[in-house]
């Protein structure tokens, strides 16, 4: 028998199993975008019927790393841009978890940058959630590396020289498996876009446009959006790497003149790190966590590798 | 010169096989009897620059390499030039052979290959020969090679002509060969050998150097392996049931890095070579939180990068093991050198009030039993510990007794429920696993792993209610606080109490009171206790401790010995007594009692300076003792 047996086990779900029952509830500002990804990730785990004790939500620092506060599994509010290290090593040693990271875009794309394009390179089985409001929420409206060119803040009072980055042309050549853009604005999509994410096996890049009325107000972020599947003008083909390229380029340049695309970008199948790693022999078969459950495993010592010692 | 003990260094260029050749050597000499102790010395380069590797052998204890050596094996010729100048960006200067023979000893014997040298160097090496009683012996080992298998065996060479030199069997240095290579390759390396003795012991000698007089010691010693200080932490971790390692290379934490990495795939671990330090410790934390034993682990600019995941690891209680391989600093300094100038860093890096265990071991011995309590240290108590040693210890082998590793292993995650026992636990009403309870007698409050029914909480490196909610709340703070600093009072104990005591190492005579004393940390105790053997010997009246935890500091143990000398010199290899200053800091005192005696040119201490040192310090002549230490007087009044 497992060791984690809440892990797997088909059943109903109720919503409100993944509402903590303990103060404090959620201290965002009114009106804020990230509510919309508290309650999509709520529909999509209820959807997926998933238990909260299968899954490890790990977020970052400032408003957004708070999701894993006031969404009720195993969480880990980690420190700022290293929710991906952790949760990627989570996976490894358990890759029976559920394992979701999050955080903001200074988060992500800023000071996590670096584990960002690493983590999509190695294709590791897991979803990351960029709540992207294109500032810096928590510490008050400085600007963020999605902030547009122009952009002024109290740190940059003459207006940001600085193009953004473009998080989803930077998902695609990094090695992501599997990217998409939802708003906020669009509870629905994003949803569902989160059930995908999670069903993808291999690293799936979430861009999640998210506004803040407090620090952000200009944004476009509330701006209704046009789903790029849904619409002809794209003719988006998401396992063309070349096609979804452009159409995400499109879509990054667009933001920046106020227009929001959203939907799925793209997607290949190609076998996540963890698989390629069971291939190579570098990783179990049995999620590693069992074994220190596991009384009669026999543990290898080093007194097996003395020979090459003597 | 005495004949009691062997100190043979082979030297030569990065890239001329002196590692392997050197490490062969050491098991043959280790096979027949001796005890060896290895010091290897390289330049911070791929190739060429000036490399060596001493191996010390002796019937005795060897925990230190000697003042100098007595025989050098130079395969290139390098020997012939100067280390020091431009080395790094390989504009080498010839200088004259004297500066690369400095630490060769009176009556000491040298083998070289014959077409190193053009007619001027022969004639100084002459010259200096004579004046300082050294035997030279030129063979032609390169042409030898050549001509009966190829260049790069002209080390199998030099080793055929040490035996001779030194009336030493071939029978060893033949069974390793033939337990390492095969075919072709082992016939023309036996070959070499052979001939190599044989042309060298047509020679007539002039040294009286031989191989050491074995007394009472087994003619064969099957039951020695040789080990690394890296080695012995690696294997600890292994034992310990670590399975997951993260890390990014940086020397001379790359060693241990590398050996778990080449070793825990066939364990049924993982490894993983990450982007960054940040990176390595954080997975560290990632896996040891879902239920794995994980460690990670650098060198100073690394261990700088980790200082924010370190921070994370002790305010969520997530248990990892840290190595800090020292290398001498600031910034990338000297990455080949040891030093122990980053014991500050490890102590107290990471904001806030430092709340992490650090092992210093002293030997390859040491390194093993201390990385082994590291790991149980941080699972009962879900706290870092860091072994902190340094590239001394990393590189350095010494022969172990095999049964020493034949230990029980220990897969438990220590202060971990099962799900039986979170049944029972204490749950917040809404459901929650209290993970972070504020009363517990120890400051251990258990904990679960994702996947476990029922044992939901939250982690934050946010100061945390007992579900793991962010919470400002001034007496949760307090508590929280209290119950993670108990745990330190609480491993003090526990440490003080093992049996193990491998934390100090004092010689002789634990509770006498002594006129002088000597206090080391971590690699240099082994030379201290050697010096300090002398100094009993030369009739002075010296008691040495050798502190290998160093938090939380033993207290009582270290106030014992200090208070049972009359004054006490601290060796440390920095250049403002870090040591010392931890000492007085936790014991509020003994300033004017402390001298310090520091060395921090990239190269360990020898016992003949610490020898020298302590005669500096009961002199009262404060004047460095020599060139390449550096001597401070005790606090005055
Ligand atoms: C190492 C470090 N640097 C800086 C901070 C301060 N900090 C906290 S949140 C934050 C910005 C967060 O912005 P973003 O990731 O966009 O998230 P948002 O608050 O907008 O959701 C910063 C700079 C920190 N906690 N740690
Ligand atoms: S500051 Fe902005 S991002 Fe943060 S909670 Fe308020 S609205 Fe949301």
């Amino acid at each position: 028998m497992s060791a984690f047996s809440a892990i797997g086990i088909d059943r109903e779900v109720d919503q409100n199993e993944f509402t903590p029952g303990i103060e404090p509830q959620a201290t965002w500002c009114p009106g804020c975008g990230d509510f919309g990804v508290l309650k999509a990730l709520k529909g999509a785990m209820t959807e997926l019927g998933k238990n909260p004790d299968e899954v490890f939500l790990v977020t970052g620092i400032g408003c957004s790393g708070k999701l894993s506060s006031y969404f009720e599994s195993y969480g880990y509010h980690s420190i700022h841009g290293r929710s991906l290290p952790i949760s990627r090593a989570a996976k490894l040693a358990n890759p029976d978890l559920e394992v979701v990271a999050a955080g903001g875009d200074g988060d992500g794309y800023g000071i996590g940058g670096n584990h960002f394009m690493h983590t999509a390179r190695e294709n590791h089985d897991m979803v990351y959630i960029v709540f992207n409001n294109e500032i810096f929420g928590l510490t008050k409206g400085q600007t963020s590396p999605t902030s547009p060119k122009g952009h002024k803040s109290k740190t940059q009072p003459h207006g940001s020289a600085k193009d953004p980055i473009r998080p989803l042309s930077m998902s695609l050549s990094a090695g992501a498996s599997y990217i998409a853009r939802t708003a906020a604005v669009n509870p629905r999509q994003a949803k569902d876009i989160i059930v995908e994410a999670i069903e993808h096996d291999g690293f799936a890049h979430i861009d999640f446009l998210t506004q803040c009325p407090t620090w952000n107000k200009d944004a476009k972020q509330y701006v209704p959006y046009t789903d790029v599947q849904d619409s002809d003008e794209f003719e988006l083909d998401v396992t063309d790497r070349r096609n979804a390229s452009e159409v995400m380029y499109e879509a990054e340049s667009r933001l920046a003149e106020g227009e929001v695309l959203t939907g799925r970008f793209y997607r290949d199948d190609r076998p996540s790190y963890g698989q390629e790693k069971r291939h190579t022999g570098e990783m179990p078969e049995v999620p590693l966590a069992e074994r220190y459950f596991n009384d009669d495993y026999e543990w290898e010592r080093s007194a097996d590798l003395m020979d090459r010692h003597r | 010169m005495t004949n009691d003990e062997l100190l043979w260094r082979i030297a030569g260029g990065s890239g001329d096989g002196i590692d392997s050749t050197s490490q062969n050597f050491a098991k043959a000499l280790m096979r027949s009897g001796f005890n060896v102790f290895t010091h290897r010395h390289y330049p911070s380069r791929i190739r060429g620059g000036h490399t060596y590797v001493e191996i010390r052998a002796a019937p005795y204890d060897v925990q230190s390499r000697g003042d100098g050596y007595n025989f050098l094996l130079a395969l290139g010729d390098s020997f012939a030039r100067n280390p020091q100048e431009g080395a790094y960006y390989g504009v080498e200067e010839v200088k004259p052979l004297s500066e690369n023979l400095d630490e060769l000893r009176e009556g000491g014997v040298i083998v070289y290959d014959e077409g190193l040298l053009d007619e001027a160097d022969v004639a100084d090496l002459d010259e200096r020969a004579a004046e300082n009683d050294w035997h030279v012996y030129p063979l032609d080992l390169r042409g030898l090679a050549r001509e009966h298998g190829r260049e790069v065996m002209r080390n199998t060479a030099g080793v055929g002509a040490t035996a001779a030199l030194l009336g030493m069997e071939l029978d060893p240095i033949e069974q390793l060969m033939e337990e390492r290579m095969s075919g072709e390759i082992l016939e023309q390396n036996l070959e070499i050998l052979e001939l190599a003795n044989d042309q060298m012991s047509d020679t007539e000698f002039t040294h009286d150097l031989r191989i050491p007089d074995q007394g009472d010691q087994a003619d064969e010693q099957d039951d020695q392996v040789l080990v690394s200080g890296s080695t012995s932490i690696a294997y600890a971790a292994l034992d310990e049931g670590c399975r997951f390692i993260a890390g990014y290379p940086m020397t001379p934490w790359t060693d241990v890095f590398t050996i778990m990495s080449q070793n825990l795939p066939a364990f049924g671990g993982i490894a993983e070579q990450v982007e960054d330090e940040i990176a390595a410790a954080s997975l560290a934390i990632g896996a040891s939180h879902a239920g794995v034993k994980a460690m990670s682990g650098s060198s100073g600019g690394g261990f700088a990068l980790m200082s924010e995941p370190l921070g994370l690891a002790e305010m969520a209680e997530t248990p990892i093991v840290l190595v800090e391989a020292m290398r001498a600093g600031p910034s990338t300094g000297m990455p080949t050198k040891p030093e122990q100038g980053d014991l500050e860093h490890v102590l107290y890096t990471s904001q806030g009030d430092s709340n992490r265990v650090v092992f210093a071991p002293g030997n390859t011995e040491e390194a093993y039993e201390q990385t082994r309590t590291a790991f149980q240290i941080a699972y009962d108590y879900q706290i870092p510990s860091i072994v902190v040693y340094d590239q001394k210890l990393s590189g350095e082998m010494t022969n172990v007794d095999e049964s020493f590793f034949d230990r029980e292993p220990n897969p438990s995650l220590g202060s971990v429920l099962t799900e039986e026992e979170i049944e029972d636990a204490a749950h917040h009403e809404s459901g929650k696993f209290n993970r972070y309870q504020h009363d517990p007698e120890n400051g251990v409050s258990p904990r679960t792993i994702p996947g476990q029914e029922d044992g939901r909480f939250l982690v934050t490196g946010n100061e945390h209610t007992p579900q793991g909610h962010i919470c400002e709340d001034p007496d949760n703070r307090i508590a929280q606080m209290d119950r993670r600093m108990r745990k330190l009072d609480s491993i003090r104990a526990e440490l003080d109490e093992s049996e193990q005591s491998n934390q100090t190492l004092v010689t002789p005579g634990e509770d006498e009171q002594y006129q002088y004393g000597i206090m080391t940390f971590g690699s240099q105790q082994g030379t201290v206790k050697e010096a300090t053997e002398r100094l009993n010997e030369q009739g002075y009246s010296v008691k040495m401790l050798g502190v290998s935890d160093l938090m939380p500091y033993p207290e009582d143990e270290v106030t014992a010995f200090l208070d049972s000398v009359e004054q006490c010199m601290v060796v440390e290899m920095n250049a403002t007594g870090q040591f010392r200053g931890l000492t007085q800091k936790e014991l509020g005192g003994y300033g004017d009692k402390m001298t310090g005696l520091l060395k921090y040119n990239g190269n360990p201490f020898e016992p003949a300076e610490v020898v020298e040192g302590f005669e500096t310090s009961i002199s009262g002549d404060v004047d460095a003792p020599g060139q390449t230490t550096k001597f401070v007087p005790a606090a005055g009044d």
